[in-house]
């Protein structure tokens, strides 16, 4: 049985139509990649499904429960959990308390948490940076706080929001290493990315939305190729 | 491709680790000042003592009342980061509540006290659905709007006293909390302001003190980590009021006379905040400190250059109030934070 099962999934934003008709089936243990040109509505896809919005209309089920009428909190519990492309870390916060913030969903006393947080710290490889404030950190750092955060709430599934965004391509490969560690660990993954490298290395599966539609679905190998994909991305000229 | 290159990798700290020791081995919370608050409690106890000036103990019960004022009120405007201008709506209730069941059921106020936190907080509880959804600025106008509708209600509410107020019998009987000396309210008072800074403390140390700091944060990315942020925000807002209802019950039966204006006050919520702020917004320390520095100043300077007639008092209090804001933007607590940076 899928983890992740989306059904014919709309959301409209008065005549804008941000996602049409998007079907995924996801089961445990895959990484997919959901690629697309910007506007494509991929974020939109995602705070779908975690229930920042309610869809329009279609249906998504997680772990065989419907995430329709769920709050964000609700989603997050049942182990459904989401990092934001541009990082909103508690900026106050230790980088350190910031994944106790997501450990307490599963331990309620701090002692617990605070070791459960230094685990995921390690994974994430900040452990060094554990008590530094989460705002002086680097673009690199932040989406790693990101990561240790969702990571601290031990879910089954993880929706990331262009992690590789903004970084260079040494920081993307390490990124892509602790991703690869993260799945290691038993966590389904969704990306949303933008650097194919990241996408290449990691997915075992590749949709493709343009316009708010699924255009294309496959391998990453096959989906580089797609005549449909390089129209997308670089328009009718450069067919090949 | 054109991406940014960022400027430094992560190999490299971006800062050193802030307390210059290797992680790993972190040490609990320490509990050590939870004692230097009960060391503090029992030296405030003693000193109407030794100090025989009814001036000099009345300052010190105004600057731990203003300070426990000042603590509550930072559970939701400095933890949760929702300012309330109007926190001294729940001061009025809980002093209604008390000198009411004093006199028409003459209950003592030792029960009376807490029932008029108990009503403050269920006040909270039913105000909080419609206004903690509002945010920024909003919050702040509606918690004023609720503190003018408290007075409106009390002013012509002829019941409970009208606009001309209510007056506790004077009498001296400790089981109803009336006394002729103010040196056993000062006694209340460091009681209950131990037991206020015990409760805070608490609080921010669990995970309710967490979820709010990440609520402050960033709601919707606290939210989405599972933080069930209109439960939590409601329950600020319900200790909060909860307690300054138990501080109104006090404040009442200290001043034995209570009218809608000097109750459900602007200007006394206000200065609840001034405390606050300036003492340190978010620190457990600070409204503390605040209400040390403020309250001495503004009764010491309305006695020293009050009768001038210039409103000379004024001028230096709000003199005062502006270097603190220019100079310590972070409030007093952060002069320790400066001090021990420069030793590093």
């Amino acid at each position: 049985m899928a983890l992740l099962d989306v059904k014919q999934l709309t959301k409209r934003f008065g005549g804008l139509v941000a996602n049409k008709d998007i079907s995924l089936s996801v089961a445990a243990g895959e990484i997919v990649a959901v690629i697309g040109p910007n506007g494509a509505g991929k974020s939109t896809l995602f705070n779908g499904l975690v229930g920042a919005h309610q869809p329009t209309s279609g249906t998504v089920a997680f772990d065989g429960k419907p995430l329709s009428g769920k709050t964000p909190e609700q989603v997050a519990t049942l182990g459904l959990v989401r990092s934001y492309q541009i990082p909103r870390n508690f900026g106050d916060m230790t980088v350190l308390e910031n994944a106790m913030v997501g450990a307490l969903l599963r331990h309620s006393r701090l002692n617990e948490a605070r070791d459960a947080a230094e685990k995921v710290l390690q994974l994430v490889g900040l452990q060094d940076r554990a008590d530094v404030r989460a705002r002086d950190l680097n673009v690199a750092g932040q989406k790693r706080v990101e990561l240790a955060r969702a990571l601290a709430t031990q879910p089954k599934m993880m929706l990331l929001d262009e992690v590789a965004g903004g970084l260079n391509p040494s920081e993307a490969i390490a990124l892509s290493d602790i991703l690869r560690d993260i799945h290691a660990s038993g966590v389904t993954l969704i990306i949303v990315e933008h650097v194919l490298e990241v996408v290449m290395r990691l997915a075992h599966r590749v949709l493709v939305l343009n316009f708010g539609q699924t255009i294309a679905e496959g391998p990453p190998q096959e989906i580089v190729r797609h005549p449909a994909v390089i129209e997308a991305y670089l328009g009718r000229k450069h067919r090949v | 491709m054109g991406t940014t290159q960022m400027t430094s990798s992560l190999d490299r700290p971006a800062v050193l680790p802030a307390s210059g020791k290797l992680p790993g081995k972190r040490p609990g919370i320490s509990r050590r000042p939870l004692l230097i608050a009960a060391l503090i409690a029992v030296l405030l106890a003693i000193v109407p003592v030794f100090v025989k000036d009814a001036f000099t103990v009345q300052v010190l019960l105004m600057v731990i009342m203003f300070g426990a004022l000042g603590a509550a009120w930072n559970l939701v405007g400095g933890f949760l980061g929702r300012v309330s201008f109007g926190h001294c709506v729940f001061v009025g209730v809980g002093a209604y509540t008390t000198i009411l069941l004093l006199q028409h059921l003459t209950l003592t106020p030792i029960i009376g006290i807490p029932l008029g936190g108990l009503l403050s907080a269920a006040i909270a509880w039913v105000v909080g659905g419609p206004t903690l959804r509002l945010a920024g600025h909003y919050f702040a106008m509606a918690t004023i709007a609720l503190l003018q509708i408290g007075l409106l209600l009390m002013i012509n509410w002829q019941w409970a006293g009208g606009a001309v107020g209510l007056e506790a019998p004077i009498a001296e009987a400790p089981w109803m909390l009336l006394f002729r000396t103010k040196v056993p309210y000062y006694w209340i008072a460091v009681g209950l302001a131990f037991l206020t800074f015990l409760a805070t403390w608490f609080l921010v140390h669990s995970k309710v003190g967490f979820y709010w700091r990440a609520i402050n944060g960033d709601e919707a990315a606290a939210r989405s980590l599972g933080v069930p942020a209109d439960r939590y925000k409601m329950l600020a807002f319900v200790l909060s009021g909860g307690i300054t209802g138990v501080w109104g019950g006090f404040f009442a039966m200290y001043v034995g006379f209570i009218e809608p204006e000097s109750m459900f006050s602007l200007s006394l919520s206000v200065q609840v905040v001034l405390v606050a702020i300036l003492g340190g917004v978010g620190s457990l320390l600070g409204p503390w400190l605040g209400a040390a520095l403020l309250i001495p100043l503004s009764e010491g300077t309305r006695v020293m250059w009050g009768s001038s007639g210039l409103g000379l008092d004024l001028l230096i209090f709000g003199l005062a109030i502006l270097l603190v804001t220019m100079f310590l933007p972070g409030g007093l607590v952060t002069l320790r934070r400066r001090r021990g940076a420069a030793r590093r």
